[in-house]
């Protein structure tokens, strides 16, 4: 169970304009040849309860964040968020969705956390053929089997995470190894691609260790990775669970003799938590908060100045969210009707995001760059660069590049 | 062999620990006969009591002595304001009241401390750990832990077997006419069960705090775990979620190792079996 918070849809509604149109009152020959008066509505569909909630806040606040920046503007129209909340729970979103796309009729779909509901959101979307971005969701067929030229992902594929971790863990010296993940599909997929690259570069995966999804009881797997001795432990968990294991992991002793690797999501937003039970964790992520750029810098700045609380890797998706389809309208002059055109700019997009370069793969996933960070006193440190320019495979795409 | 056995010692420590979540709500569901589904929210409380307390305090002990008091007020009050008008109604209304409860509860939680997962400090005088084998070593937290709820559950039986207020609780569960003939007032021994159930509820999330770490939702994974044990161990039985914990505890720990695959069904293919053979549980009456 989890909460249930009803959204009464204009209740969310947020006009956003207030201090935008003052701005724009301000600047007498702003765009005449496309002011249009209608702004243009992105629809939201988020968590904005339960256990991630969290994760859509930072997202929405910087994607609220770019317009404010922008003026309260994108490509001269004006910009007006919808949004609701997708409570994280699959068997709802047919409903939502559709309350987005024929109920408030949105220019543009936003959504989600979640890759249940962002599965199901996105076979609406595909059928609508409306412009859609996924902000966080990993599930591989997204931008896999079930790519569309109207759906783009700004954040990561499961599998693309697990191959990168692989790869920088065989650099580590590391030759036997013993994943550990929730049963469930973004745990079969995130280690699944950890074990391709992985087993591709000369590695051994002696075991795949799983609990039920959310089970947070580690102590039995615990005493089998330590009868299993192996090199190192691939893990792939997230938020309170994945705080658990870090500490579970430390108490038992194993983090002194066999070293705890993972996707980023095991430490990302419970680095001060662990405490000094995190300390040697090391993850690989597409992104790590001391990035040295000037993107970096400015985004988490303002970030922090606008909502007093440090940036993440979610409000840096939610950020290239917003860049990706400002890109796509200037190229389209603010015109959401000529779809070809703007997925065409939107598919050709290159940018330089607080993540480093961000463009898209033919099956519109991100090629980025994945970093090892490790957990030092309760900040995650980079190490090091460990892939540049990665792409998932996007196995069974078949979106011509 | 080692393996076998680290696991006997991982599942009797998580038996020890849901029996204690799990024994204020056999208590209420027993005694005053309440299907109570925010019996988790009161588990989360605690922990978020825990939370909050240690980082005035200091020390989780300290919390526990200070948390047991709030939560009995706080259960008092619960009571006094919506369960005391359920005890003539069916289960169906029960059940709808609780369920809000829990939203209410968790909207309450996601205000007042956010929904970042939070860690609570274990004390340094028990942070230590004893080693098993060469590489795994076993926290001394959560042996304390397995210790505290052994004490609570004989402490239970204690007052519920030999005293005054155990006798009138136990006449209260059986026959609720006689035992206001006799001039008890069954309203405040109700609100006193109730008050207790949702102390241990909280005691459970305090002490389990440091090794469980805080975070939303914490309350509904014990909710469920807590009714398989009630049933298993029959209804109202504090003896009987006693021994129903300890065989969830070691049916989970080894199904994990040796069922991998089935290991999330288990435990309740164990509740399965068990009502089979004894319909009313365990310890309980048919």
């Amino acid at each position: 169970m989890t909460s249930h918070s009803q959204t009464g849809l204009s209740r969310r509604r947020l006009v956003q304009l207030a201090a935008g149109a003052g701005v724009a009152g301000m600047l007498p020959l702003a765009r005449p040849a496309i002011a249009q008066a209608k702004p243009i509505k992105v629809g939201l569909l988020l968590p904005y309860s339960g256990t991630y909630a969290q994760l859509g806040e930072a997202i929405t606040r910087a994607m609220e964040l770019y317009v404010k920046q922008n003026g309260g503007a994108v490509a001269g129209r004006a910009v007006t968020f919808v949004k609701l909340d997708d409570e994280s729970e699959p068997p709802k979103a047919p409903e939502l969705t559709t309350k987005l796309v024929q109920g408030e009729k949105v220019d543009v779909l936003v959504g989600t956390v979640h890759s249940g509901v962002a599965m199901a959101m996105s076979k609406i979307a595909r059928e609508d053929g409306l412009p859609t971005l996924i902000p966080n969701a990993g599930a591989d067929q997204l931008t896999r089997s079930l790519c569309a030229k109207n759906i783009f992902r700004t954040s990561f594929g499961n599998g693309q995470v697990g191959l990168a971790t692989g790869r920088s863990m065989l650099e580590a010296g590391i030759k036997k190894a013993v994943s550990f993940t929730w049963k469930y599909a973004a745990g079969d997929e995130s280690v699944g691609g950890f074990r391709e690259s992985f087993v591709a570069g000369g590695g051994q995966v002696v075991k795949d260790i799983t609990v039920p999804f959310p089970s947070v009881e580690f102590q039995s797997a615990l005493a089998e990775i330590a009868s299993l001795k192996p090199d190192a432990v691939y893990s792939f968990f997230a938020g309170g669970g994945a705080l658990k294991f870090i500490k579970d992991y430390a108490a038992a002793g194993l983090n002194k003799s066999i070293p705890l690797w993972g996707a980023g999501f095991l430490t990302d937003g419970v680095e001060q938590a662990a405490g000094s039970a995190g300390d040697g964790v090391k993850t690989v992520l597409h992104y790590a908060d001391d990035l040295d750029n000037p993107e970096n810098k400015a985004f988490r700045a303002a970030f922090e100045a606008a909502y007093k609380t440090p940036a993440d890797v979610y409000a840096v998706q939610g950020w290239d969210t917003m860049q990706l389809l400002a890109l796509g309208l200037n190229a389209v002059g603010g015109d959401v009707a000529k779809r070809d055109a703007l997925f065409g700019a939107m598919s050709k997009a290159s940018f330089k995001s607080p993540r480093g370069p961000f463009r898209l793969s033919a099956a519109n996933n991100p090629i980025q760059n994945f970093y090892l960070r490790e957990l030092k006193g309760g900040k995650n440190v980079l190490v090091k660069t460990v892939a540049t320019d990665f792409a998932d495979p996007g196995t069974g795409c078949r979106l011509a590049s | 062999m080692e393996l076998i056995l680290i696991q006997v010692l991982n599942g009797l420590q998580y038996g020890l620990l849901i029996f204690l979540a799990a024994s204020g709500l056999t208590l209420v569901f027993g005694i005053m006969g309440i299907i109570n589904l925010s019996h988790g929210s009161f588990y989360m409380l605690g922990a978020y009591l825990a939370l909050t307390l240690t980082s005035i305090v200091g020390d989780i002990f300290i919390a526990l002595a200070l948390g047991i008091p709030l939560a009995f007020a706080f259960g008092a009050a619960v009571e006094w304001l919506f369960i005391r008008h359920l005890y003539a109604r069916d289960h169906l209304q029960q059940v709808l009241l609780t369920f809000g409860l829990i939203l209410i509860f968790n909207e309450l939680q996601r205000i007042l401390w956010g929904t970042r997962p939070h860690s609570v400090p274990i004390p340094p005088y028990l942070s230590g750990s004893v080693r098993l084998s060469d590489v795994l070593s076993y926290p001394v937290y959560r042996i304390a832990v397995a210790a505290i709820c052994v004490l609570l559950a004989l402490a239970m039986m204690f007052v519920i077997q030999k005293t005054r207020v155990g006798r009138m609780i136990r006449a209260g569960e059986s026959n609720r006419e006689m035992v206001e003939a006799l001039g008890i007032d069954s309203r405040l021994l109700f609100r006193f069960v109730f008050a207790a159930g949702v102390s241990l509820a909280a005691a459970a999330g305090i002490i389990a705090a440091p090794i469980e770490s805080v975070y939303p939702g914490i309350g509904e994974r014990v909710l469920i775990i807590s009714f398989v044990v009630v049933v298993i161990g029959g209804i109202g039985s504090i003896k009987g979620a006693f021994v129903g914990a300890l065989l969830i505890g070691l049916a989970d720990a080894f199904g994990k190792v040796f069922l991998p695959e089935f290991a999330s069904v288990v435990v309740y293919a164990l509740m399965a079996a068990v009502l089979v053979a004894r319909p009313g549980g365990l310890f309980g009456r048919v």
